[in-house]
Protein backbone atom coordinates (compact mmCIF):
# COMPACT_ATOMS: atom_id res chain seq x y z
CA UNK A 1 0.00 0.00 0.00
CA UNK A 2 3.13 2.11 1.17
CA UNK A 3 4.54 2.08 -2.63
CA UNK A 4 1.45 2.93 -4.56
CA UNK A 5 0.81 6.07 -2.49
CA UNK A 6 4.78 6.93 -3.17
CA UNK A 7 3.76 6.32 -6.90
CA UNK A 8 1.21 8.39 -6.42
CA UNK A 9 2.64 11.24 -5.02
CA UNK A 10 5.65 10.74 -8.13
CA UNK A 11 2.83 11.32 -10.43
CA UNK A 12 2.30 14.55 -9.03
CA UNK A 13 5.59 16.02 -9.22
CA UNK A 14 5.67 15.04 -12.41
CA UNK A 15 4.94 12.32 -14.72
CA UNK A 16 8.61 11.95 -16.13
CA UNK A 17 9.82 11.02 -12.30
CA UNK A 18 6.97 8.30 -12.37
CA UNK A 19 7.76 6.91 -15.23
CA UNK A 20 11.47 6.29 -14.45
CA UNK A 21 10.20 4.09 -11.68
CA UNK A 22 9.08 1.48 -13.98
CA UNK A 23 12.44 1.60 -16.67
CA UNK A 24 14.96 -0.29 -15.18
CA UNK A 25 17.56 1.94 -13.05
CA UNK A 26 20.49 1.31 -14.86
CA UNK A 27 19.58 3.12 -17.86
CA UNK A 28 17.15 5.70 -16.40
CA UNK A 29 20.09 8.10 -15.96
CA UNK A 30 23.22 8.98 -17.89
CA UNK A 31 25.80 9.29 -15.79
CA UNK A 32 27.71 12.73 -15.38
CA UNK A 33 31.18 13.30 -16.85
CA UNK A 34 32.00 14.16 -12.66
CA UNK A 35 30.81 10.42 -11.58
CA UNK A 36 32.99 9.21 -14.99
CA UNK A 37 36.10 11.10 -14.19
CA UNK A 38 35.97 9.64 -10.87
CA UNK A 39 35.84 5.86 -11.94
CA UNK A 40 38.64 6.35 -14.21
CA UNK A 41 40.48 7.93 -11.72
CA UNK A 42 39.23 4.62 -9.35
CA UNK A 43 39.49 1.93 -11.72
CA UNK A 44 43.05 3.45 -13.80
CA UNK A 45 41.15 3.14 -17.06
CA UNK A 46 39.98 -0.19 -16.70
CA UNK A 47 36.33 -1.19 -17.29
CA UNK A 48 34.03 -2.22 -14.61
CA UNK A 49 32.12 -5.11 -15.27
CA UNK A 50 27.84 -5.04 -13.83
CA UNK A 51 27.46 -7.70 -10.66
CA UNK A 52 29.04 -9.24 -8.06
CA UNK A 53 28.61 -6.21 -6.18
CA UNK A 54 25.20 -5.83 -4.59
CA UNK A 55 24.13 -1.79 -4.00
CA UNK A 56 21.19 -1.53 -1.85
CA UNK A 57 19.92 2.56 -1.43
CA UNK A 58 15.95 3.75 -0.89
CA UNK A 59 14.07 4.24 -4.10
CA UNK A 60 12.85 7.34 -2.46
CA UNK A 61 14.58 8.91 0.24
CA UNK A 62 12.55 11.13 2.68
CA UNK A 63 15.59 13.66 2.89
CA UNK A 64 18.89 13.82 1.11
CA UNK A 65 20.47 14.70 3.98
CA UNK A 66 20.61 11.46 5.25
CA UNK A 67 19.98 8.55 2.98
CA UNK A 68 21.14 4.85 4.12
CA UNK A 69 23.26 2.92 2.17
CA UNK A 70 24.83 -0.57 1.97
CA UNK A 71 26.78 -2.78 -0.25
CA UNK A 72 27.72 -6.47 0.07
CA UNK A 73 30.34 -7.89 -2.57
CA UNK A 74 31.00 -11.72 -3.04
CA UNK A 75 34.19 -12.58 -2.32
CA UNK A 76 35.60 -15.64 0.22
CA UNK A 77 37.38 -12.93 2.15
CA UNK A 78 40.62 -15.23 1.90
CA UNK A 79 44.12 -13.72 2.31
CA UNK A 80 44.79 -14.92 -1.73
CA UNK A 81 41.04 -13.42 -2.86
CA UNK A 82 39.88 -10.48 -1.09
CA UNK A 83 37.99 -7.29 -1.99
CA UNK A 84 40.41 -4.51 -1.70
CA UNK A 85 38.33 -1.68 -1.46
CA UNK A 86 35.22 -0.44 -2.05
CA UNK A 87 34.23 3.49 -3.50
CA UNK A 88 30.79 5.44 -3.63
CA UNK A 89 30.56 7.95 -6.48
CA UNK A 90 27.21 10.21 -6.59
CA UNK A 91 27.71 12.49 -9.68
CA UNK A 92 24.73 14.54 -9.30
CA UNK A 93 26.62 15.91 -5.94
CA UNK A 94 28.68 19.05 -6.41
CA UNK A 95 31.23 16.87 -5.87
CA UNK A 96 30.87 13.04 -6.71
CA UNK A 97 32.75 10.99 -3.96
CA UNK A 98 31.19 9.97 -1.16
CA UNK A 99 33.75 7.42 0.36
CA UNK A 100 35.71 4.76 0.01
CA UNK A 101 35.63 1.41 2.39
CA UNK A 102 39.10 -0.24 2.50
CA UNK A 103 38.71 -4.06 3.08
CA UNK A 104 41.10 -6.84 4.09
CA UNK A 105 40.58 -10.42 4.60
CA UNK A 106 40.15 -10.57 7.87
CA UNK A 107 37.20 -8.30 7.57
CA UNK A 108 35.50 -11.54 6.88
CA UNK A 109 32.78 -10.25 4.11
CA UNK A 110 33.15 -7.57 2.10
CA UNK A 111 29.94 -5.60 3.32
CA UNK A 112 28.97 -2.57 5.11
CA UNK A 113 26.60 0.61 5.65
CA UNK A 114 26.54 4.16 6.00
CA UNK A 115 24.27 7.40 5.52
CA UNK A 116 25.24 9.34 2.79
CA UNK A 117 24.22 13.01 1.34
CA UNK A 118 22.45 13.60 -2.25
CA UNK A 119 22.03 16.81 -3.42
CA UNK A 120 18.87 16.00 -5.70
CA UNK A 121 17.48 12.23 -7.59
CA UNK A 122 20.57 10.30 -9.09
CA UNK A 123 22.41 7.23 -10.23
CA UNK A 124 24.75 6.05 -6.95
CA UNK A 125 27.50 4.24 -8.50
CA UNK A 126 29.30 1.60 -6.17
CA UNK A 127 32.71 0.14 -7.50
CA UNK A 128 34.73 -2.82 -6.18
CA UNK A 129 38.49 -3.24 -6.84
CA UNK A 130 39.40 -7.33 -6.00
CA UNK A 131 42.32 -8.61 -4.89
CA UNK A 132 42.76 -9.53 -8.64
CA UNK A 133 43.20 -6.28 -9.96
CA UNK A 134 39.16 -6.77 -11.52
CA UNK A 135 36.42 -3.74 -10.93
CA UNK A 136 32.97 -4.52 -10.69
CA UNK A 137 30.08 -2.09 -10.11
CA UNK A 138 26.97 -1.82 -9.62
CA UNK A 139 24.30 1.78 -10.10
CA UNK A 140 21.26 2.33 -8.18
CA UNK A 141 18.57 5.44 -8.74
CA UNK A 142 17.87 7.32 -6.01
CA UNK A 143 15.29 10.01 -5.76
CA UNK A 144 14.85 12.55 -3.56
CA UNK A 145 11.77 13.97 -2.77
CA UNK A 146 11.37 17.86 -2.32
CA UNK A 147 9.04 18.09 0.50
CA UNK A 148 6.50 20.88 1.20
CA UNK A 149 7.98 21.19 4.78
CA UNK A 150 10.76 22.21 4.74
CA UNK A 151 10.92 23.62 8.34
CA UNK B 1 12.31 42.84 -9.02
CA UNK B 2 15.25 41.68 -8.05
CA UNK B 3 16.29 38.28 -8.68
CA UNK B 4 15.58 36.35 -5.34
CA UNK B 5 12.69 38.61 -5.02
CA UNK B 6 11.12 37.38 -8.02
CA UNK B 7 11.72 33.68 -7.19
CA UNK B 8 10.80 34.06 -3.65
CA UNK B 9 7.47 35.06 -4.73
CA UNK B 10 6.82 32.69 -7.85
CA UNK B 11 8.06 29.94 -4.69
CA UNK B 12 5.13 31.72 -2.70
CA UNK B 13 2.73 31.53 -5.80
CA UNK B 14 3.72 28.18 -6.09
CA UNK B 15 3.09 26.98 -3.30
CA UNK B 16 -0.61 28.44 -2.66
CA UNK B 17 -1.65 26.97 -5.76
CA UNK B 18 -0.15 23.59 -4.20
CA UNK B 19 -2.14 24.02 -1.41
CA UNK B 20 -5.20 24.89 -2.75
CA UNK B 21 -8.25 22.61 -1.96
CA UNK B 22 -7.84 20.71 -5.60
CA UNK B 23 -4.42 19.86 -5.56
CA UNK B 24 -4.86 18.73 -1.91
CA UNK B 25 -8.30 16.30 -3.26
CA UNK B 26 -5.82 14.52 -5.86
CA UNK B 27 -3.31 13.65 -3.38
CA UNK B 28 -3.53 9.85 -2.29
CA UNK B 29 -5.10 9.82 1.28
CA UNK B 30 -3.48 7.24 3.47
CA UNK B 31 -5.45 6.14 6.83
CA UNK B 32 -5.50 3.80 9.27
CA UNK B 33 -6.82 1.07 7.15
CA UNK B 34 -4.32 0.83 4.69
CA UNK B 35 -0.99 1.58 5.51
CA UNK B 36 -0.57 3.53 8.67
CA UNK B 37 -1.21 0.80 11.10
CA UNK B 38 1.95 -1.31 11.71
CA UNK B 39 3.29 -3.04 14.69
CA UNK B 40 5.24 0.44 16.01
CA UNK B 41 8.44 0.33 17.49
CA UNK B 42 10.27 -3.09 18.23
CA UNK B 43 9.83 -2.29 22.20
CA UNK B 44 5.72 -2.04 21.41
CA UNK B 45 6.06 1.60 21.59
CA UNK B 46 3.32 3.63 19.33
CA UNK B 47 1.28 1.12 17.21
CA UNK B 48 -1.38 2.39 15.96
CA UNK B 49 -4.37 3.45 19.42
CA UNK B 50 -7.45 4.49 19.26
CA UNK B 51 -8.06 7.47 21.27
CA UNK B 52 -7.94 6.98 25.26
CA UNK B 53 -11.15 8.21 26.77
CA UNK B 54 -9.46 10.82 29.02
CA UNK B 55 -8.72 12.61 25.23
CA UNK B 56 -11.29 14.89 24.31
CA UNK B 57 -9.54 16.52 21.53
CA UNK B 58 -11.20 16.12 17.91
CA UNK B 59 -9.52 13.28 16.58
CA UNK B 60 -11.07 10.04 16.38
CA UNK B 61 -7.67 7.86 16.15
CA UNK B 62 -4.48 9.83 17.73
CA UNK B 63 -0.82 8.60 15.70
CA UNK B 64 2.37 8.95 16.49
CA UNK B 65 4.21 11.35 13.40
CA UNK B 66 6.31 7.41 13.68
CA UNK B 67 3.35 5.90 11.55
CA UNK B 68 3.82 8.55 8.57
CA UNK B 69 7.42 8.41 7.88
CA UNK B 70 9.35 6.08 5.51
CA UNK B 71 10.86 2.55 6.37
CA UNK B 72 14.21 4.04 5.86
CA UNK B 73 13.44 6.82 8.08
CA UNK B 74 12.19 4.15 10.85
CA UNK B 75 14.61 1.54 10.82
CA UNK B 76 16.74 4.58 12.12
CA UNK B 77 15.19 5.12 14.96
CA UNK B 78 14.08 0.90 15.52
CA UNK B 79 17.62 0.40 16.80
CA UNK B 80 18.77 2.37 19.61
CA UNK B 81 22.52 2.04 18.87
CA UNK B 82 21.62 3.69 15.01
CA UNK B 83 19.60 6.31 16.40
CA UNK B 84 21.37 9.39 16.09
CA UNK B 85 19.35 10.95 18.63
CA UNK B 86 20.88 9.36 21.48
CA UNK B 87 24.26 11.13 20.64
CA UNK B 88 22.28 14.02 22.51
CA UNK B 89 20.81 11.76 25.23
CA UNK B 90 24.66 10.36 25.95
CA UNK B 91 25.59 13.87 26.75
CA UNK B 92 23.05 14.66 28.75
CA UNK B 93 23.56 12.36 30.99
CA UNK B 94 27.05 13.29 31.36
CA UNK B 95 25.88 16.97 32.08
CA UNK B 96 23.51 15.40 34.16
CA UNK B 97 26.10 14.58 37.14
CA UNK B 98 28.62 17.90 35.70
CA UNK B 99 28.80 20.37 38.12
CA UNK B 100 28.22 24.22 37.21
CA UNK B 101 27.63 27.97 38.77
CA UNK B 102 28.47 28.98 41.60
CA UNK B 103 27.13 26.89 44.28
CA UNK B 104 29.42 23.66 43.13
CA UNK B 105 25.92 21.87 41.93
CA UNK B 106 25.10 19.46 38.96
CA UNK B 107 21.31 18.24 38.42
CA UNK B 108 22.08 15.28 40.40
CA UNK B 109 23.71 16.90 43.77
CA UNK B 110 19.28 17.90 44.11
CA UNK B 111 17.58 14.77 41.97
CA UNK B 112 20.45 11.57 42.55
CA UNK B 113 19.79 9.30 40.42
CA UNK B 114 17.93 10.64 37.11
CA UNK B 115 16.57 7.04 36.43
CA UNK B 116 14.74 7.02 39.63
CA UNK B 117 13.67 10.64 40.04
CA UNK B 118 12.98 11.64 36.44
CA UNK B 119 10.86 8.83 35.54
CA UNK B 120 7.73 10.24 34.19
CA UNK B 121 8.57 13.32 34.75
CA UNK B 122 8.89 14.03 30.95
CA UNK B 123 5.34 13.08 29.92
CA UNK B 124 4.01 15.64 32.20
CA UNK B 125 5.89 18.26 30.79
CA UNK B 126 4.45 21.56 30.71
CA UNK B 127 3.85 21.48 34.24
CA UNK B 128 2.11 24.39 36.63
CA UNK B 129 4.58 26.19 38.41
CA UNK B 130 2.66 27.19 41.88
CA UNK B 131 5.50 29.43 42.69
CA UNK B 132 6.04 31.37 39.76
CA UNK B 133 2.36 30.86 38.84
CA UNK B 134 2.83 29.88 34.80
CA UNK B 135 3.49 26.98 33.69
CA UNK B 136 6.82 25.98 32.98
CA UNK B 137 8.23 23.20 29.87
CA UNK B 138 10.85 20.84 30.45
CA UNK B 139 13.58 23.60 29.13
CA UNK B 140 12.04 26.12 31.45
CA UNK B 141 12.15 23.84 34.58
CA UNK B 142 16.00 23.27 33.90
CA UNK B 143 16.72 26.50 33.40
CA UNK B 144 14.83 27.69 36.49
CA UNK B 145 16.90 25.30 38.33
CA UNK B 146 20.07 26.24 36.52
CA UNK B 147 19.46 30.01 37.88
CA UNK B 148 18.01 29.50 41.02
CA UNK B 149 19.57 26.40 42.47
CA UNK B 150 23.16 26.16 40.50
CA UNK B 151 23.83 29.83 40.50
CA UNK B 152 24.58 29.45 36.81
CA UNK B 153 23.76 30.85 33.54
CA UNK B 154 20.24 29.95 31.28
CA UNK B 155 20.41 27.35 28.77
CA UNK B 156 19.98 28.65 25.38
CA UNK B 157 17.45 27.11 24.27
CA UNK B 158 18.37 25.62 21.17
CA UNK B 159 21.72 24.83 22.48
CA UNK B 160 23.37 21.29 22.75
CA UNK B 161 23.58 21.66 26.20
CA UNK B 162 19.68 22.28 26.90
CA UNK B 163 18.86 19.79 23.87
CA UNK B 164 20.99 16.72 25.50
CA UNK B 165 19.36 17.40 28.94
CA UNK B 166 15.80 17.22 27.67
CA UNK B 167 16.18 14.46 25.38
CA UNK B 168 18.07 12.66 28.30
CA UNK B 169 15.07 13.49 30.65
CA UNK B 170 12.41 13.05 28.26
CA UNK B 171 14.03 9.51 27.24
CA UNK B 172 13.33 8.15 31.03
CA UNK B 173 9.84 8.37 30.54
CA UNK B 174 10.10 6.49 26.99
CA UNK B 175 6.83 4.30 26.42
CA UNK B 176 4.78 6.81 29.19
CA UNK B 177 1.58 8.12 27.82
CA UNK B 178 1.74 11.56 27.55
CA UNK B 179 -0.28 13.07 30.50
CA UNK B 180 -0.36 17.01 30.31
CA UNK B 181 -2.57 18.41 33.10
CA UNK B 182 -5.18 20.42 31.29
CA UNK B 183 -7.36 21.76 34.57
CA UNK B 184 -7.16 24.24 37.09
CA UNK B 185 -4.84 26.96 36.76
CA UNK B 186 -3.67 25.19 33.09
CA UNK B 187 -7.45 25.44 31.31
CA UNK B 188 -6.85 29.46 30.16
CA UNK B 189 -3.50 28.05 29.10
CA UNK B 190 -4.40 25.21 27.35
CA UNK B 191 -7.18 27.56 25.48
CA UNK B 192 -4.90 29.48 24.50
CA UNK B 193 -3.07 27.14 22.94
CA UNK B 194 -6.31 25.99 21.10
CA UNK B 195 -7.05 29.61 19.70
CA UNK B 196 -3.44 30.06 18.40
CA UNK B 197 -3.82 25.96 16.89
CA UNK B 198 -7.23 26.83 15.28
CA UNK B 199 -5.75 30.48 13.95
CA UNK B 200 -4.87 31.21 10.10
CA UNK B 201 -1.36 33.17 9.95
CA UNK B 202 0.66 34.01 7.43
CA UNK B 203 0.94 34.76 3.94
CA UNK B 204 -0.69 31.77 3.21
CA UNK B 205 -3.14 32.24 6.01
CA UNK B 206 -3.39 28.39 7.28
CA UNK B 207 -3.77 27.11 10.89
CA UNK B 208 -2.19 23.89 12.50
CA UNK B 209 -5.36 22.59 12.45
CA UNK B 210 -5.44 22.79 8.03
CA UNK B 211 -2.25 20.33 7.63
CA UNK B 212 -2.57 18.49 10.66
CA UNK B 213 -6.20 17.72 11.63
CA UNK B 214 -7.72 18.27 8.18
CA UNK B 215 -5.20 16.98 6.06
CA UNK B 216 -3.09 14.73 8.04
CA UNK B 217 -2.34 11.40 6.01
CA UNK B 218 -2.22 13.81 2.56
CA UNK B 219 0.47 14.49 0.61
CA UNK B 220 1.34 17.72 0.25
CA UNK B 221 4.24 17.97 -2.81
CA UNK B 222 6.24 15.29 -1.30
CA UNK B 223 5.29 15.53 2.42
CA UNK B 224 3.13 12.73 4.05
CA UNK B 225 1.29 15.19 6.28
CA UNK B 226 1.40 13.79 9.82
CA UNK B 227 -0.96 14.77 13.19
CA UNK B 228 1.94 17.32 14.49
CA UNK B 229 2.09 15.26 17.91
CA UNK B 230 4.83 16.27 20.13
CA UNK B 231 5.07 12.85 21.59
CA UNK B 232 8.91 12.50 19.62
CA UNK B 233 11.11 15.82 20.59
CA UNK B 234 13.45 16.80 20.83
CA UNK B 235 13.30 15.00 17.86
CA UNK B 236 16.18 14.16 15.30
CA UNK B 237 15.10 15.29 12.15
CA UNK B 238 17.23 14.25 8.74
CA UNK B 239 16.57 18.03 7.55
CA UNK B 240 18.22 18.95 10.61
CA UNK B 241 21.24 16.77 10.71
CA UNK B 242 20.72 17.15 14.40
CA UNK B 243 18.14 17.01 17.56
CA UNK B 244 15.54 19.78 17.71
CA UNK B 245 13.44 21.17 19.69
CA UNK B 246 9.58 20.85 19.61
CA UNK B 247 9.56 24.95 19.43
CA UNK B 248 12.20 24.89 16.47
CA UNK B 249 9.68 22.76 14.58
CA UNK B 250 6.52 25.33 15.16
CA UNK B 251 9.62 27.79 13.94
CA UNK B 252 9.46 25.91 10.51
CA UNK B 253 5.70 25.13 10.12
CA UNK B 254 5.49 28.99 10.35
CA UNK B 255 8.03 30.24 8.36
CA UNK B 256 6.10 27.44 5.90
CA UNK B 257 3.32 29.43 6.00
CA UNK B 258 4.48 32.36 5.74
CA UNK B 259 4.04 33.75 8.87
CA UNK B 260 6.24 35.60 11.70
CA UNK B 261 7.51 32.79 13.77
CA UNK B 262 6.98 33.44 17.96
CA UNK B 263 9.86 32.96 19.47
CA UNK B 264 11.18 29.70 20.91
CA UNK B 265 9.88 29.77 24.98
CA UNK B 266 7.23 32.29 24.47
CA UNK B 267 4.07 32.01 25.87
CA UNK B 268 2.45 31.07 22.58
CA UNK B 269 4.44 28.30 21.64
CA UNK B 270 4.51 27.58 25.66
CA UNK B 271 0.21 27.01 25.61
CA UNK B 272 0.50 25.94 22.01
CA UNK B 273 2.95 22.78 23.28
CA UNK B 274 0.57 22.52 26.24
CA UNK B 275 -2.66 22.17 23.58
CA UNK B 276 -0.64 19.92 21.85
CA UNK B 277 0.69 17.63 24.62
CA UNK B 278 -3.68 17.46 25.56
CA UNK B 279 -4.02 16.75 21.95
CA UNK B 280 -1.84 13.94 22.10
CA UNK B 281 -2.69 12.55 25.72
CA UNK B 282 -2.26 9.08 25.74
CA UNK B 283 1.17 8.78 23.28
CA UNK B 284 3.88 7.18 24.18
CA UNK B 285 6.52 9.05 24.66
CA UNK B 286 9.17 8.42 21.74
CA UNK B 287 12.01 10.89 22.93
CA UNK B 288 14.29 11.24 20.69
CA UNK B 289 12.22 9.98 17.55
CA UNK B 290 13.41 10.24 14.46
CA UNK B 291 12.12 11.68 11.45
CA UNK B 292 12.31 13.22 8.03
CA UNK C 1 27.52 19.39 19.69
CA UNK C 2 30.69 20.71 21.61
CA UNK C 3 33.23 17.91 21.19
CA UNK C 4 32.58 14.96 18.84
CA UNK C 5 32.01 11.80 20.98
CA UNK C 6 31.92 8.39 19.50
CA UNK C 7 29.59 5.34 20.42
CA UNK C 8 30.92 1.32 19.35
CA UNK C 9 28.45 -1.42 19.86
CA UNK C 10 31.13 -4.15 19.30
CA UNK C 11 30.61 -7.65 20.57
CA UNK C 12 32.45 -8.92 23.75
CA UNK C 13 32.23 -12.67 22.96
CA UNK C 14 32.27 -14.93 19.68
CA UNK C 15 32.89 -18.06 18.72
CA UNK C 16 35.82 -18.92 16.67
CA UNK C 17 35.57 -18.33 13.25
CA UNK C 18 32.08 -16.34 13.72
CA UNK C 19 31.52 -13.05 11.02
CA UNK C 20 31.24 -10.45 13.87
CA UNK C 21 29.23 -7.48 13.34
CA UNK C 22 30.21 -3.61 14.59
CA UNK C 23 28.39 -0.89 14.37
CA UNK C 24 29.84 2.89 14.79
CA UNK C 25 28.41 6.31 15.68
CA UNK C 26 29.95 9.58 16.31
CA UNK C 27 28.93 12.86 16.63
CA UNK C 28 30.50 15.62 14.05
CA UNK C 29 28.69 18.24 12.03
CA UNK C 30 30.59 17.02 8.41
CA UNK C 31 30.87 20.86 7.30
CA UNK C 32 30.87 20.20 3.36
CA UNK C 33 32.91 23.22 2.39
CA UNK C 34 30.41 24.42 0.18
CA UNK C 35 27.97 26.02 2.34
CA UNK C 36 27.55 29.41 2.46
CA UNK C 37 27.20 31.85 5.71
CA UNK C 38 23.85 33.35 5.31
CA UNK C 39 24.96 36.89 6.71
CA UNK C 40 28.68 37.31 5.71
CA UNK C 41 28.32 35.33 2.36
CA UNK C 42 31.45 33.54 3.07
CA UNK C 43 32.24 30.17 2.40
CA UNK C 44 32.21 28.05 5.87
CA UNK C 45 35.44 26.02 5.68
CA UNK C 46 35.38 22.41 5.56
CA UNK C 47 35.34 20.44 8.54
CA UNK C 48 34.97 16.65 7.95
CA UNK C 49 35.90 13.36 9.61
CA UNK C 50 38.05 12.33 6.75
CA UNK C 51 39.39 8.63 7.96
CA UNK C 52 37.46 5.95 9.96
CA UNK C 53 39.76 2.80 10.77
CA UNK C 54 38.82 -0.23 12.86
CA UNK C 55 41.81 -2.45 14.16
CA UNK C 56 41.93 -5.34 15.96
CA UNK C 57 45.29 -5.94 17.81
CA UNK C 58 47.08 -3.29 16.17
CA UNK C 59 45.90 -4.58 12.75
CA UNK C 60 43.69 -2.75 10.27
CA UNK C 61 40.34 -4.54 9.39
CA UNK C 62 38.28 -2.06 7.99
CA UNK C 63 38.73 1.44 7.14
CA UNK C 64 37.05 4.71 5.36
CA UNK C 65 37.96 7.61 3.51
CA UNK C 66 35.77 9.81 4.16
CA UNK C 67 33.95 12.95 1.80
CA UNK C 68 32.03 15.15 2.60
CA UNK C 69 29.02 13.80 1.12
CA UNK C 70 28.87 11.00 4.15
CA UNK C 71 25.88 12.46 6.30
CA UNK C 72 26.10 14.43 9.81
CA UNK C 73 27.54 12.11 12.72
CA UNK C 74 28.84 9.47 10.75
CA UNK C 75 27.51 5.62 10.95
CA UNK C 76 29.19 2.92 9.95
CA UNK C 77 28.62 -1.09 10.11
CA UNK C 78 31.19 -3.47 8.94
CA UNK C 79 32.25 -7.05 9.89
CA UNK C 80 35.41 -8.25 11.27
CA UNK C 81 35.80 -12.63 11.23
CA UNK C 82 36.90 -13.48 14.86
CA UNK C 83 39.51 -15.90 14.85
CA UNK C 84 41.46 -14.51 18.55
CA UNK C 85 40.78 -12.77 21.67
CA UNK C 86 42.01 -9.11 21.31
CA UNK C 87 41.68 -5.35 21.29
CA UNK C 88 39.40 -3.52 18.66
CA UNK C 89 40.65 0.23 18.60
CA UNK C 90 38.09 2.89 16.61
CA UNK C 91 39.61 5.66 15.41
CA UNK C 92 38.08 8.76 13.53
CA UNK C 93 40.39 11.76 12.22
CA UNK C 94 38.99 15.31 12.08
CA UNK C 95 40.14 17.73 9.29
CA UNK C 96 41.26 19.84 12.79
CA UNK C 97 43.85 17.22 13.45
CA UNK C 98 41.79 15.92 16.20
CA UNK C 99 41.51 12.44 16.88
CA UNK C 100 38.81 10.24 18.89
CA UNK C 101 38.99 6.80 19.78
CA UNK C 102 37.46 4.25 21.32
CA UNK C 103 38.77 0.83 22.63
CA UNK C 104 36.29 -2.39 23.29
CA UNK C 105 37.70 -5.92 24.51
CA UNK C 106 36.89 -9.33 21.95
CA UNK C 107 36.99 -12.83 23.87
CA UNK C 108 36.76 -15.53 21.17
CA UNK C 109 36.52 -19.73 22.10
Amino acid sequence: MKDLSRREVLALGSTAAAAALFINPLTAHAETDLAKDLMKKFTGGKAATAGKIKLEMPEIAENGNTVPLSFTVESPMTKKDYVKRVIIIAGGNPRPEVATFNFSHLSGVAKASSRMRLAKTQNVIAVAELSDGSFHMAKTEVKVTIGGCGG
Amino acid sequence: MKGTAKIKALSALFAVTMLSATSITYMQTVKAEDGLKDDGLPNGISKVMVKPATNDGPLDEIFSGWHFRSKETKNLQKDDFENPGYLWVEQGEELWATKDGSEGKSCKSCHNDAAKTMKGVGAEMPKWNAKLKRPLTLEQRINTCRTESMGAKEWKWESSQMLSMTAFVRNLSRGMPMNVQADGPMKPWVEKGKKIYYTRVGQLNMSCSNCHEDNYGKYIRADHLSQGQSNGFPTYRLKWQKLGSLHRRFKGCMKNIRATPYKPGSDEFVALEIYLSQRGKGLEIETPAVRN
Amino acid sequence: MAKSKPRVKAPKKASKGDIVTIKTLISHIMETGLRKNKKTGKIIPRRIINKFQAKFEGTEIFSVDLDPAISANPFFQFSMKAEKSGEFEFIWTDDNGEVYSKKSKLTVS
